[in-house]
């Protein structure tokens, strides 16, 4: 099993060589972006074969206001492993990209249990439903909260 | 004896039973809309229900001096007041991060309880004072106006931090924190510091302290 | 239907029928025993039947303002979360911005923010020890643990100025050095409690900073026997805290704990080890494990962490080489040339990861933050069902699960 990133990068080229859109690995971050079909596949291989068995953070980012603006979220999953020792010092990190109007994608909740709160909050801070979902509820919020999500680019915080 | 044992600082607004609101969240808005008392009738019964250092002059201009009424006497009021700010039960509303000074401050290096300020963890229907510590999101603003509620007459409000009082460092950018809870609570004592140093609020323990007794304090 | 379903398999949970329906209670956000968080706690007469965890009343929207904010003026408003370790929520940030503008800093300064993390780590232990007492009824254990915190604060308003929110870190550097002498009330102060406990005195060579410290370091080592001897080795203690919420390692595995959780399932993951970054590599500590995952192995595991703590403090302030503290001047118009970059330390109370996204301005363009507390909250649903309900306390307590940190 491959240790270094760069060789697990590699593997998962191998694999899935058409599924994967575009792969970062440098000493900042390693970002590995899949299609929206696949995320599904390529997790469940990294959770069963290369052992990465927890999502440490979800993150959402809207991809409008940035310098090659796109109508997209970008919904990135970092993995960790708690199992594997040789790979506690690796960050590893998969996303793909969703459309901005209404954002949909599959729940990866029943691959990694861990990321079922992240993925609500994910949801009430970006709209993104997330299908499959056990609990998909607001999290952080107040619950008469009726503006559109508030970390989108659109909204503007009350004060300014 | 005494004509209205109630609080001797500005009016809440209509009490029900014994000074209990039972009444549930649903009708925070309309409590929250009631008339609280405005500056200027706050002034008027912090002169006229309190003891010592305010003056005291009749509506035509000149100076009382003959007899007052029984509940103005002012030894009476000044042990009901002496009573009340020696034994105060704070309700320990943490909201924020003001909550780690709070808890500082009841160390043995800054120790209140020997002002009477006991320790902090009784039932809200036992305590005077509430001391709102840090910032106050809107989730949280519907508990603070209930706490507040909750508590029995005679009641004060601590306003603990930047952030109770104004909003502090989350006032410009923050979709979801109440700017200072004087919106939602009449407040007695502003405590500033972000957070406050236990000695700073210790000040703000002594303020209140002289603001019961005597009716004014700064 | 969440997680918590799975858990039949391990843990029966007995529910005694007592003929009535189960009764829902809000352990609210006014609550000494949980602080700013609300969990809505089914039971059916002495057994929690199922928790439904409430945060967010404490979510001031720190992800959004810090888009707005340059990256500098985010550190104060970013250190607000975990206010007890704030070094520790600083620390990822700013290691993440020297990640994307490619500098690293200089020795001192990554010495001196070892020593301001761990210092705050000790701090944010106590903290928790402290309430972790005073809920299971330990009082002593409350009024101790605040007096030993508050010759630790004076430590850190020493070195960064403010007694726990500080914004010492910065991109780069830290803000400023530490003193080379400790002033004499200080000394004088802690001398009386140094004289009162141990019946040695400080002298006048103790005013030097580097003594100062050790003095200190070695002075809470022999407390911390004294505490071992007063809670964690205590009857009351041990037998509220054994084998309850017994956290198994495949359960702290699949629910993605951090922490102290963690290490006291049996995995020896410690970012500091595993991941190191700045002094680190260089110091020698140990990492705690337990073997049963119940309150009392957690419990023991932030106690040894402590003791490793000091070790570290004492290591790094011998160590301290002397130098620069920062990279040039002060950094107020900071520009971070584009990118994304993922940085994750060891917090207080386990790992801290921060995502940043940068456009080349001078604000962030995302940042994420990824609080230790946040990946807490499966495991306080899951080991709060099937528990009594006086074992809420030290079950919760023994997370040391921070609201405000988790709701951000």
């Amino acid at each position: 099993m491959s240790t270094t990133i760069e060789a697990l990068a590699d593997d998962l080229s191998a694999k899935f060589g058409q599924a994967i859109k575009s792969k970062i690995v440098d000493k900042k971050i390693v970002k590995i972006e899949v299609g929206r079909e696949d995320i599904t596949a390529v997790a469940k291989y990294l959770r069963d074969n290369m052992g990465w068995d927890h999502v440490k953070a979800v993150t959402a980012i809207d991809l409008s206001r940035a310098t090659k603006k796109e109508d997209r979220l970008e919904v990135i999953y970092h993995l960790g492993t708690y199992s594997r020792a040789d790979c506690w010092g690796l960050d590893l990190a998969i996303s793909c990209r969703v459309e901005k109007a209404s954002p949909r994608m599959t729940s990866l909740t029943d691959i990694w249990p861990s990321c079922e709160f992240h993925e609500r909050e994910a949801f009430e801070m970006f709209g993104i439903v997330f299908e499959n979902h056990p609990n998909l509820k607001r999290l952080l919020l107040p619950d008469y909260w009726s503006d559109i999500p508030p970390l989108l680019k659109d909204y503007q915080p009350p004060g300014r | 004896m005494l004509r209205y044992a109630g609080s001797v600082l500005p009016i809440r607004p209509k009490s029900g039973l014994f000074g209990l609101h039972l009444t549930t969240s649903k009708n925070i808005v309309e409590m929250v809309e009631e008339r609280e008392a405005t500056p200027l009738e706050r002034d008027r019964i912090l002169r006229e229900d309190s003891v010592g250092r305010v003056d005291r002059r009749r509506e035509g201009g000149e100076l009382q001096l003959i007899t007052y009424r029984f509940r103005n006497f002012r030894l009476i009021r000044y042990l009901v007041n002496w009573g009340r700010m020696a034994s105060l039960f704070p309700v320990h509303l943490t909201t924020a991060c003001c909550s780690v000074e709070f808890a500082a401050t009841h160390s043995s290096r800054y120790d209140p309880e020997r002002f009477g300020w006991l320790p902090a963890t009784g039932s809200l229907r036992q305590s005077d004072v509430v001391v709102v510590e840090g910032t106050v999101t809107s989730k949280m603003a519907q508990r603070v106006r209930l706490i507040y509620d909750q508590m029995p007459d005679p009641k004060w409000v601590i306003a603990m931090g930047a952030c109770a009082i104004s909003g502090g460092l989350y006032a410009k950018d923050s979709y979801n924190v109440i700017q200072g809870i004087d919106d939602i609570v009449p407040v007695d004592v502003y405590v500033p510091g972000c957070p406050p140093r236990p000695e700073t609020l210790f000040e703000g323990i002594l303020l209140l302290r002289e603001k019961i007794l005597y009716g004014r304090a700064l | 239907m969440t997680v918590l379903e799975k858990r039949e398999e391990v843990r029966k949970i007995e529910i005694y029928d007592t003929g009535e329906a189960p009764l829902t209670v809000s352990y609210g956000p006014q609550h000494p025993g949980t602080g700013h968080f609300r969990m809505i706690v089914t039971i059916s007469g002495d057994t929690v039947v199922d928790v439904e965890p409430d945060p967010g009343f404490v979510h001031r929207g720190e992800e959004k303002m810090a888009e707005y904010k340059t990256w500098i003026t985010n550190i104060p408003h970013l250190e607000r979360p975990v206010i007890l370790d704030s070094a520790g929520i600083q620390y990822p940030y700013v290691l993440a911005v020297e990640k994307l503008m490619g500098v690293e800093p200089p020795e001192r300064a990554k010495y001196l923010r070892t020593i301001m993390a761990e210092l705050q780590r000790l701090g944010s232990h106590l903290y928790w020890f402290a309430l972790y007492g005073i809920f299971v009824g330990h009082a002593t254990m409350f009024l101790w643990c605040f007096t030993d915190r508050d010759y630790i604060v004076d430590l850190t308003s020493l070195i960064g100025g403010q007694r726990i929110t500080h914004a010492y870190f910065v991109p780069g550097g830290v803000r400023n050095d530490a003193p080379k002498n400790v002033p004499r009330g200080l000394l004088r102060e802690f001398n009386r409690y140094y004289r009162m406990v141990t019946g040695k005195e400080l002298t006048d060579k103790h005013l030097e900073f580097r003594k100062y410290v050790l003095a200190v370091c070695e002075f809470f080592d022999g407390r911390l026997d004294d505490y071992w001897e007063m809670f964690f080795n205590s009857e009351i203690f041990i037998h509220r805290a054994r084998n309850v919420g017994i956290l198994s390692q495949g359960d702290a595995i699949r629910l993605g704990v951090v922490g102290t959780t963690l290490r006291a399932s049996g995995i020896k993951y410690d970012n500091r080890v595993c991941n190191p970054y700045d002094a680190y590599p260089n110091l020698k500590f140990d990492i705690p494990t337990g073997e049963r995952g119940d309150c009392y192995d957690r419990a023991v595991v932030g106690f040894k962490e402590m003791r490793e703590s000091l070790k570290i403090i004492s290591q790094a302030v011998e160590m301290m080489p002397d130098g620069p503290v920062k990279l040039k001047q002060h950094p107020i118009n900071l520009r971070v040339p584009a990118g994304e970059a993922v940085a994750r330390t060891e917090a207080a109370r386990g790992e801290m990861l921060y995502y940043i996204r940068s456009e080349g301005g001078d604000r962030p363009y995302r940042v994420k933050i990824s609080p230790p507390s946040f990946r807490l909250l499966p495991a306080i649903a899951y080991l709060l069902k099937g528990a009594q309900i006086a074992e809420i306390p030290p079950i919760y307590w023994s997370l040391n699960y921070w609201p405000v940190e988790a709701d951000r």
